[in-house]
C-alpha cells in the first residue's frame, strides 16, 4: 500500500466560494480516482458530496475535472496519473455549484427540451413499418453512444468562459441535433434553428469536445461539421441556392 | 438547495488546473505556422528561382505569366501597373493559401495558437467577448468550399508539372527525353500529399455524400464519401505533411536554381 494526496474541492457550507483541501489517503492497484474519493469520504470528509452511480463510464454521473482536464473520475486510473504530487479534483466549471464535486447539470435538460424530436417520414410499408439501410443507420449510430456525462459542454469554451448558455446549444445538443437531422428516417428540418437559436456558428472548432469524449465520439468531425456544411448550403452559399430555385 | 453560481470560479487568462504541457501544443503551431507564413511570403516576393529545367516550384504553380519557359501566357504583361511589384506567385498563392486560411482544421488550431480563443483546452482565455463563426469577420470562414473547388483543379495542374518534371532536356541533342530526377520525386510526393490534404477536405467530404441522409441510395456517392472519409481521419496529419512538403519543394527547386546543390539524375 502506498500513500497519494488529492486536492479535493470543497464549497463552503452557506454558499461561500470554496476552497481546496489536502487528503492523503492510502491507495491499491487498480484504483481509480472515484475509488480515492469514496476511501477520502469514509475515512475522512463525511459530508464530502460527489455524484456516482455505475462505476463503469455508462452512467456519465461522476463527471469532475481532474487535474483540470475534465473526466470521468470512474475511467481515470490512480496509475495513470503523477501521484508524486496532489492529484487535483474539482467540480465542472461550467455549471452551478451544488456542492463540493456535485454540480447542477439541468440546464442540458432544459436545453434538449427545448429541440425538435424525432419525426420519421410516413411508414414504408402498408404494415406501418420503414426500410432503411444500415449504412445509413451505422453513420448515425455512433452518436448514440453519448452517454450524457456533459464533459464536453464543460470544456466547451463558448460555455465555460463566454457564458453563451442562453444562446449556443453546446457540442452535446449538437451531437443530438446531428443524431436527428442525419438520420434516414427523420423528416423534420432543424437547420433554422441551429443557425438562429441553437448558435451553431459560435463553434469554432477547437475540438475540446472530441478530446474529452470518454466514448470517443468524433463529436466535431463528424457532427458539428457536417451541420455547419448543411447550414452553409442553406444560408450562406449562394451557387446552392441558386441551383435549389432552379431544381426547386 | 444552494447553487453558487458558476462565475464565482472563472479564472483569468491562462489559469488553470492542468499540470501538464498543454501550451506545447499550441505553441507548436504557432511556431509552425509562423515559420511557413514568414518563408512562403518571402519566397513570393522573389520572383526568381522558382524554377530549374523541367521543376518548378509549387508557390509559383501554375505559372500564368513569367519569365520562365513554364509560364502559361509569355513574361510580365505590358498591363502590369509599375508601382505593384510582380512575381508569378503572388497572382495565385491567395487561393491555396484561402484554402488552408478557412480549413476547418487550420481554423481550430490558429483560433488556439495564434487568437487564444482558448488558448488549450480547460485554460482560462483573455478575453470575456465572443462572436465566434456567427457573425462578421469569420462568419466569411463559410467560403472554404469556394477555395476548395480552387485548390482541387490546383492539384491538377501540380500533377502535370510532376508531368513536365520527367522530361529533361538533352544538352548536346536538345531534344526532350524521358528521366526521373530527385526533384521529380519531391515534387511527386508533394503533390501526393498535398492531394491527401484536399481531397481529405471536411466539405468535399460533405458535397460527395454526407449531405444525404439516405447514402446508400447512391453508391458511387457512398464510395467517394468512403474514400474522403478515409482521408479526413487524417486531416490534421495530412495538413501540416504537406505545408512542409510544399515548403520543402521549393526549397529544393531553389537551391537547385541557385547552383547551391546539384540535382540527381536517377535514369
Amino acid at each position: 500500500m502506498s500513500q497519494a494526496t488529492f486536492r479535493i474541492w470543497r464549497s463552503e457550507p452557506g454558499g461561500g466560494a470554496g476552497k481546496f483541501v489536502d487528503y492523503t489517503t492510502e491507495i491499491s492497484e487498480g484504483m481509480v480516482v472515484l475509488d480515492a474519493v469514496h476511501k477520502v469520504q469514509a475515512e475522512q470528509a463525511p459530508d464530502l458530496a460527489c455524484r456516482w452511480n455505475c462505476k463503469a463510464g455508462k452512467c456519465g454521473s461522476c463527471s469532475a475535472e481532474i487535474n483540470g482536464k475534465p473526466r470521468l473520475m470512474c475511467m481515470s486510473r490512480l496509475n495513470s496519473l503523477d501521484l508524486t504530487e496532489p492529484v487535483t479534483v474539482e467540480p465542472m466549471r461550467t455549471f452551478p455549484l451544488i456542492k463540493d464535486l456535485v454540480t447542477d447539470v439541468s440546464w442540458n435538460f432544459r436545453v434538449k427540451k427545448g429541440l425538435k424530436k424525432f419525426k420519421p417520414r410516413q411508414p414504408d410499408a402498408a404494415d406501418g413499418t420503414w426500410r432503411m439501410a444500415q449504412r445509413d443507420v451505422d453513420r448515425v449510430q455512433e452518436f448514440r453512444k453519448c452517454i450524457e456525462c456533459f464533459l464536453c459542454q464543460d470544456v466547451c469554451h463558448v460555455l465555460r468562459d463566454h457564458d453563451k448558455h442562453e444562446e449556443f446549444i453546446g457540442p452535446r445538443f449538437l451531437l443530438y441535433s446531428a443524431a436527428l437531422e442525419m438520420h434516414p428516417l427523420d423528416s423534420d428540418d432543424r437547420l433554422q434553428d441551429l443557425k438562429d437559436q441553437n448558435g451553431i456558428g459560435y463553434c469554432n472548432i477547437t475540438k475540446c469536445c472530441t478530446k474529452v469524449c470518454p466514448e470517443h465520439i468524433h463529436i466535431t468531425d463528424n457532427a458539428i461539421i457536417p451541420l455547419k456544411e448543411r447550414v452553409v448550403d442553406r444560408f450562406y452559399d449562394p451557387v446552392t441556392r441558386l441551383l435549389r430555385m432552379i431544381t426547386g | 438547495m444552494q447553487v453558487i453560481p458558476v462565475t464565482a470560479v472563472h479564472r483569468g487568462f491562462g489559469q488553470t488546473s492542468r499540470k501538464d504541457a498543454w501550451w506545447a501544443a499550441p505553441l507548436g503551431v504557432f511556431l509552425g505556422l509562423s515559420a511557413f507564413v514568414v518563408y512562403a511570403t518571402w519566397a513570393a516576393f522573389q520572383g526568381e528561382h522558382y524554377h530549374f529545367g523541367p521543376y518548378l516550384s509549387p508557390f509559383y504553380a501554375p505559372e500564368l505569366w513569367g519569365a520562365s519557359p513554364h509560364a502559361w501566357f509569355g513574361p510580365k504583361p505590358a498591363w502590369w501597373p509599375a508601382v505593384v511589384p510582380f512575381s508569378p506567385a503572388l497572382l495565385i498563392l491567395p487561393f491555396p493559401g484561402g484554402f488552408r486560411f478557412t480549413c476547418y482544421y487550420y481554423r481550430g488550431a490558429y483560433y488556439k495558437a495564434f487568437w487564444a480563443d482558448p488558448p488549450s483546452c480547460a485554460v482560462g482565455e483573455p478575453r470575456k467577448s465572443y462572436l465566434g463563426e456567427n457573425s462578421f469577420p469569420l462568419i466569411l470562414q463559410n467560403a472554404h468550399r469556394f477555395f476548395m473547388w480552387v485548390a482541387i483543379i490546383f492539384i491538377g495542374f501540380l500533377a502535370y508539372d510532376v508531368w513536365v518534371a520527367m522530361w529533361f532536356t538533352n544538352d548536346t541533342t536538345g531534344v526532350k527525353e524521358f528521366g526521373l530526377g530527385v526533384g521529380t520525386i519531391v515534387l511527386a510526393v508533394n503533390v501526393g500529399l498535398l492531394g491527401s490534404y484536399t481531397w481529405g477536405c471536411h466539405v468535399l467530404r460533405h458535397v460527395v455524400g454526407g449531405r444525404k441522409d439516405e447514402i446508400s441510395k447512391s453508391p458511387v456517392c457512398d464510395l467517394a464519401y468512403s474514400c474522403v472519409t478515409s482521408l479526413n481521419v487524417r486531416h490534421q496529419l495530412f495538413a501540416w505533411c504537406s505545408l512542409f512538403s510544399v515548403m520543402g519543394a521549393d526549397v529544393y527547386v531553389r537551391l537547385c536554381s541557385m547552383g547551391i546543390i546539384t540535382d540527381l539524375r536517377l535514369f
